[in-house]
């Protein structure tokens, strides 16, 4: 009854709702002008400083009486930035918003802890159930409740290549793994690496991608809600075919950072680049390349119609100094104007459905396409489906997988730590 | 009387905060990650709780991570420490030492060398480790220093070779350990035997060698094995990369205690030696080296245990993935900040911490004797 009043009234009532029977807490919504000190935590620096410091500025001109302190440790996907957030909600300090990889990353970790607070009437009265698109809120999710709210969306099944290149070579791109494995070997017997890979993360990637492919999205979600086993003869499958294509990858992967191996791919050195998205960014803003005619993409093989996401979200922590603003700062990410000031910047595509694509570039607008019409699943490289224990492990049997090159202790290996870290449940 | 027991009270009073201080954050510390890796904080989902449930599992962990199947990284990582150790301490104490003696024959700008050696002490490993990772890349630095005179760019992969070499089962350790021992103490019996024939000493080692041999061929096979599965480790190249900076980083140290030390001895020793027409290699070799046993020791210690802190050098050089070039200190970061698995990487910290208490002990054991002999 009053959670009704609450979300029926124009101004922003108050909606404590605690759902009985569960310990879930949800936030509550005030009509308070929110003030005071507010400290959001992000790894968000270098070329990623602006586009935060946009949205920073577009929630400073709405809540001007609020005092934000933007705390960032850099490094990239937030290495060193998770641990020093353990270390403060540990001993007592969260801060009032942190960012953090929607799905499992933030569940597994804090939702199960019962550090956050549900955001549904955040979500009912902001009219976000309908802006994001379902597979989406899906995976931001549990059945106590929706815990975090998307800023940005990336993609991580992304082949990329340099279409002159391929004209030279007298290739087509491969839509399914098995082409792939078939012009390979004369790629390299002419000195041209097929596809290029670099330190572990990223082969973790492709192997999601080669996953994705050899199961379909519909398999595929079944293997992370635990109802595939790991030892399944499909999985087998997965990681003997993951096997074949790493024979046409380069030696010297584990020393490469993710740029050095898309640089192999504009100079001509190899191929193919399975990367995320930010990869665009990468080659139009740092490299000067433009897109569709410099460099070209497609879904990874296998993948065509499937969208595998990742996105950065900001949540509500319980036990904050100023719950008034977090409330304001988690609107400004999720509304249609902090999300199209946000994403140009950061090259990547707004989370809702609404966005207005004449501020994207044109690699941004294909993407956002392929968001709105195509299926969407999660990464496991970048926290949307496993939780963080396992995201450990796995990268400790994939280093093994690389020198042993055996599916069936492989998938032994995954099944033990699917066991272990509960995967699934 | 009351003016001693004035000053006993008052030095302990001054002694007394850090007293506590040492107490509570070294000791008292150690003692919690040891009360934490016997629990199961962190086995389940909810380790990061504002009160998260610990039960007491007692040595779980500890077998988990010697013997569990998806903790072969862990072992490897152990065997990895034991090679960076030792390149780290053989390779620092023979280039220290080979640094000082070139250095003592009064060359010409010695105090510049002197600098020159000692410098890259000074910096963090972190910075090591970037300036060695650009040194040592796969198409660049020292890899392509062959092509400036014309011959081919190295291809070896320094950091992230997956080749292993030395390979043994996991499930063969004690036996190769024992292998050690007993040659080891074979040679100490005949030293023995040939030399001054202490009965005390040959029994000792006697008994050693037989013990031994009596594992070897008899416990061993009877015996379960300490691994359910067979389980291959060994000597990764992708290791040598970042043992050589670690090298290069503490020569400079051991050559300045090798210096001190050699400049320590009487000019006179080296007279007479000369006289008795010994050449410089004997007067290093037979009379330099076994008077400076001291520093030796101490340089030891030392570099042994800044072996076991790798850490920063692996991270700058390697990353935290690379499993080749693991070690233990990483893993353990892994573990308790990135799986959020804090009894595990509690069992792992006190591992490391009993390694390196191996390294110090016997020489505080020593220190002391020396001390009440003297």
């Amino acid at each position: 009854m009053k959670k009704q009043i609450g979300l029926m009234s124009a101004a922003v009532l108050m909606v404590a709702a605690l759902t009985a029977g569960a310990k879930t807490e949800q936030v509550r919504l005030t009509n308070n002008t929110p003030k005071g000190d507010f400290e959001i935590f992000s790894w968000w620096a270098g070329d990623e400083g602006p586009a935060l410091e946009a949205l920073v500025d577009v929630f400073n001109e709405k809540y001007p009486q609020v005092h934000l302190i933007n705390a960032t440790v850099t490094g990239g996907s937030g290495v060193n930035a998770k641990a020093v957030l353990k270390t403060r909600i540990l001993g007592g300090d969260p801060p009032d918003s942190f960012q953090v990889h929607a799905g499992q990353e933030l569940i597994g970790t804090w939702v199960t802890a019962e550090r956050m607070l549900d955001l549904t009437p955040l979500y009912k009265h902001e009219g976000w159930l309908d802006v994001f698109p379902k597979d989406l809120i899906k995976y931001l999710s549990t059945d106590q409740g929706i815990w975090s709210v998307p800023v940005n969306i990336h993609r991580s099944n992304v082949f990329w290549y340099v279409p002159a290149n391929l004209k030279k070579w007298n290739i087509a791109v491969p839509s399914t793994w098995d082409e792939f494995l078939k012009i390979a070997p004369a790629l390299q017997a002419k000195g041209i690496v097929p596809l290029s890979v670099a330190q572990t993360w990223t082969v973790n990637q492709l192997w999601e991608c080669v996953a994705l492919g050899v199961l379909g999205p519909d398999d595929y979600d079944a293997l992370w809600a635990g109802d595939l086993s790991w030892t399944d003869p499909k999985v087998v499958k997965v990681w003997d075919t993951f096997g074949k294509i790493l024979k046409y990858t380069n030696r010297d992967a584990a020393s490469l950072s993710w740029q050095q191996a898309t640089d192999m791919v504009v100079k001509g050195q190899a191929a193919f680049n399975l990367m995320g998205d930010w990869a665009a960014g990468y080659m139009s803003t740092t490299l000067g390349l433009k897109p569709g005619t410099d460099y070209g993409w497609s879904a990874s093989p296998d993948t065509k119609g499937v969208f595998v996401f990742l996105a950065d979200s900001f949540g509500c922590p319980k036990g904050i100094k100023n719950p008034d603003a977090t409330i304001a700062w988690l609107k400004t990410c999720g509304s249609k104007e902090g999300s199209d000031t946000f994403n140009p910047l950061k090259g990547s595509i707004s989370p809702r459905k609404d966005s207005d694509l004449s501020l994207y570039n044109d690699y941004s607008k294909s993407a956002a396409k392929d968001y709105r019409s195509d299926r969407i699943v999660g990464s496991l490289t970048h926290g949307v489906v496993a939780n963080e224990g396992f995201m450990n492990d796995f990268s400790t049997v994939m280093e093994m997988f690389l020198n042993s090159r055996d599916p069936e202790q492989a998938v032994n290996a995954c099944q033990a730590i699917a066991i272990q870290n509960r995967l699934g449940k | 009387m009351k003016e001693q027991q004035r000053t006993t009270l008052l030095s302990l009073l001054i002694v007394l905060p850090s007293i506590i201080l040492v107490g509570v954050f070294i000791y008292g510390f150690i003692g919690n990650t040891l009360y934490i890796s016997l629990t199961d904080w962190g086995h389940g989902s909810a380790g990061l709780a504002l009160h998260p449930e610990k039960h007491f599992v007692g040595l779980d962990n500890y077998k988990q991570i010697f013997t569990g199947f998806v903790y072969g990284r862990f072992r490897q990582d152990l065997v990895n420490a034991v090679f960076y150790s030792l390149f780290l301490v053989v390779g620092s104490l023979f280039f220290g030492f080979l640094f000082a003696v070139l250095l003592d024959r009064k060359i010409k700008g010695e105090g510049f060398f002197r600098t020159l050696f000692l410098y890259p002490m000074a910096l963090a490993f972190i910075v090591t480790g970037t300036i060695w990772r650009w040194l040592l890349a796969p198409s660049g630095g020292l890899n392509i220093l062959p092509t400036f005179i014309g011959l081919p760019a190295i291809k070896f992969l320094w950091t992230s070779s997956k080749v292993t070499v030395l390979q043994f089962n996991w499930q063969n350790l004690p036996r190769i350990f024992f292998i050690i021992v007993a040659v080891v103490s074979a040679v100490m019996l005949v030293r023995t035997l040939h030399g001054e024939r202490q009965k005390k000493k040959i029994v000792k080692h006697s008994i050693i060698f037989g013990v031994s041999i009596i594992y070897i061929w008899i416990l061993h096979p009877i015996l379960p094995p300490i691994l359910p599965f067979k389980e291959m480790h060994g000597y990764n190249l992708g290791t040598l990369g970042i043992s050589i900076a670690s090298v290069w980083q503490y020569s400079g140290y051991t050559m300045a205690l090798y210096l001190a030390g050699l400049r320590g001895l009487p000019e006179t020793i080296r007279e007479s030696a000369q006289l008795d027409g010994a050449n410089e290699f004997i007067y290093y070799w037979k009379i330099a080296i076994p008077n400076m046993r001291p520093i030796t020791m101490s340089a030891v210690i030392v570099v042994a245990h800044i072996s076991l802190k790798l850490f920063d050098l692996i991270y700058a050089m390697a990353g935290a993935d690379n499993a080749n070039t693991g070690h233990p200190s990483i893993n353990m970061y892994l573990t308790t900040f990135r799986a959020n698995n804090f009894a595990v990487g509690a069992a792992i910290s006190v591992v490391l911490f009993v390694l390196a208490a191996l390294f110090i002990v016997p020489y505080l054991i020593d220190n002391y004797r020396t001390r009440r002999a003297g």
